[in-house]
């Protein structure tokens, strides 16, 4: 009962009328960008990180949780209408919602991806207001050494599991890593890396790399590629859903947000792997009902189930993000950065130390799923129309905003050098398929994890072994190896599959 | 030789397409319709889909005029019918057009008016209803 009230409090203090308005700027704004393809939620913080400057904390919070479930539901209006989803989390709802607006159920697609994000993002965000403070009193007793291994963990994980080839994760971090390591030692005051540019003293703002590497990197590699033939659209009209596709979604939600949410919490969060376990899930449900099957031809199943998982994923995220201070996604990234730019420090002490604030985001989180729907539910038609944007002026937009949120970062013009440069690499990092999740948290997650290794080290008189002096940090550490090892050892003894030409992707 | 007709799925390529249709009928000559697209939006209402492409082609058929249908991809649109033009030594371009306040034939500039005046062949320019 006590979390409940404290976040009862924290609705009151998030119920103004300026915060709501700032909540509906930030869904508005989050649809928008989340709607155009190639523009992720993370990639719409970034870019919209500097609107929120001169608010005060409460203020920009609440129109972050707006920005980032507004981007998170963008992605799914292209995914069922075009077949081209806007971000990885969306590529499984994409291939029954873009079957079902073919049959001419676009709307009915639209209208159970919107509720069923709207379910899964309000479970999710309860279960985080539930879980983090538990987690978090645990967290305050986990010591360096610990925290060191965890991190360690996730950028093991999200570099291997996560993506095509292992060798590119890894070579995605390397780059993060090294751009983390830019700037002043932070014990002992010599300059790395700096090549000995006063201006980069003070390190790499991430959300310098951040802009540049997605916004910038993404609008190079448009312009490369401008002249694309145009896709066939399929009307839409307002949203909605008749009885019987009621009694068809409200199962896949709520199997969707229970896949979801503990994959979006752990260290390789991510909505990738619950989406499609979800997809999957509701797949051999329908088979094994039999009678009228729908997979393959559109089955409205099949958009509402990795819907639900896409949504409470991103929620879930919130409970390492706030109780341990440690981001899973780019998206979260971004956030933690944002967070820390207002002062506030997320960990196991910021639940003690500005409760308000956190059951205050809580509320807000809870506040914009529901606009989200409110708004966005009739304006569907409205957000299809953006696709027809030309490229040329919309890109042109964005890098106007990516250039003024990066000299907004530090007023310094050498920022805009850098993000050129972040841009260049961007481009490049496209162009040779590696994946930007393993450099961005390796960027934000380097920094942070070498405090934690020099502490723990520290303690130990420079001893190695002061880094495995802790059962938890052990425990981790086999983990670490277990994810390395086993899909290798599986990869060994199972026959491997004759490779199918027909699956090779031919770019 | 033959007509060239710039057609877009509207009312204003309807247009074009019924008088291009007769002005072949009179030349005596077959007709090579244009569908162009500056490529550069995800998606451009003027770009005949893949279904519209199958009535197009039945439509022509029905008419009983030898036809070519043609999707062509470019920076500029009057370009493009331009260079078909060319390229099939066009007796006559059919194009359908829409009124432009000068303002707007500032900003988006008017892909009817570049084709009269460079076009090296007579050019029809018809209004639908």
């Amino acid at each position: 009962m006590d979390t409940l009230n404290l976040l009862l409090d924290g609705f009151a203090s998030a119920f103004t009328l300026q915060n709501l308005m700032y909540a509906s700027i930030g869904v508005l704004l989050g649809t928008f960008v989340g709607v155009l393809p190639g523009i992720g939620p993370a990639m719409a913080l970034a870019l919209l990180l500097p609107v929120t400057y001169g608010l005060d904390v409460t203020q920009a919070l609440i129109m972050f949780a707006g920005i980032y479930y507004g981007g998170m539901y963008g992605g799914s209006t292209t995914s069922i209408l075009l077949n081209t989803p806007g971000e990885s989390a969306s590529v499984m709802t994409a291939i029954e919602g873009n079957k079902m607006a073919k049959k001419g159920r676009a709307a009915q697609a639209l209208a159970t991806a919107a509720i069923g994000s709207f379910i899964a993002g309000t479970i999710g965000t309860l279960l985080v207001a539930f879980f983090t403070p538990t987690l978090a009193t645990w967290a305050v007793e986990i010591g360096a050494p610990s925290y060191f291994a965890i991190m360690l963990l996730s950028m093991v994980l999200v570099s291997s599991v996560l993506g095509a080839s292992k060798l590119r994760g890894f070579i995605a971090l390397a780059m993060g890593l090294t751009i983390g390591l830019v700037g002043l030692d932070l014990s002992t005051a010599q300059a790395r890396l700096t090549g000995g540019y006063l201006g980069l003293a003070d390190g790499v703002d991430i959300v310098v790399v951040a802009v540049g590497v997605f916004a910038i990197g993404e609008a190079l590699w448009t312009a490369a590629h401008l002249r694309r033939k145009p896709i066939d659209v399929i009307p839409v009209g307002r949203p909605f859903m008749g009885r019987e596709d009621w009694r068809r979604s409200w199962g896949p939600w709520l199997r969707g947000t229970a896949l979801g949410f503990p994959f979006g919490a752990l260290p390789a969060g991510g909505a990738e792997t619950p989406t499609f376990l979800s997809y999957i899930t509701e797949r051999k449900l329908a088979a094994r009902r039999g009678g009228a099957d729908e997979f393959g031809e559109g089955a409205i199943e099949g958009v509402a189930g990795p819907e639900a998982a896409n949504n409470a994923s991103a929620a879930g995220m919130f409970v390492p993000l706030l109780a341990l201070g440690l981001p899973v996604t780019a998206t979260a990234s971004i956030l933690l950065a944002a967070m820390t730019k207002y002062g506030v420090v997320p960990g196991p002490t910021l639940m003690t130390d500005q409760p308000d604030l956190i059951w205050t985001l809580l509320a807000s989180l809870l506040i914009g799923n529901a606009l989200l729907l409110v708004i966005n539910l009739p304006l569907a038609p409205l957000w299809a129309k953006l696709l027809q944007i030309p490229r040329p002026q919309l890109y042109a937009g964005i890098l106007f905003f990516a250039c003024l949120g990066a000299y907004s970062v530090g007023r310094n013009s050498f920022d805009l050098l850098l993000l050129l440069l972040f841009g260049g690499l961007g481009f490049a990092i496209r162009r040779f398929g590696i994946p930007v999740l393993p450099l961005i948290l390796g960027v934000i997650l380097g920094p942070l994890m070498e405090l934690k290794m020099r502490e723990a080290l520290d303690l130990s008189n420079g001893e190695v072994s002061g880094l495995f002096n802790e059962p938890l940090a052990i425990f981790v550490y086999v983990l670490i190896v277990l994810a390395i090892v086993v899909p290798v050892l599986i990869a060994r003894f199972r026959p491997s599959a004759v490779p199918d030409p027909h699956n090779v992707e031919v770019s | 030789m033959a007509v060239v007709i710039g057609f877009i799925p509207d009312e204003f390529g309807e247009a074009a397409l019924t008088a291009g249709l007769e002005e072949a009928q009179r030349r005596r000559t077959g007709v090579v319709v244009v569908n162009s697209t500056r490529g550069d939006s995800l998606i451009d209402k003027r770009y005949v889909g893949a279904e519209g492409m199958v009535t197009l082609e039945e439509r022509l058929v029905e008419s009983g005029i030898e036809h070519e249908l043609r999707q062509t991809m470019g920076r500029d649109i009057a370009e493009e019918i331009l260079a078909v033009a060319g390229e099939v030594d066009a007796d006559a371009i059919v194009i359908g057009i829409r009124h432009r306040t000068p303002v707007g034939k500032l900003i988006m500039g008017s892909v009817a008016q570049r084709i009269i005046i460079d076009a090296a062949c007579p050019v029809v320019a018809v209004k639908p209803g």
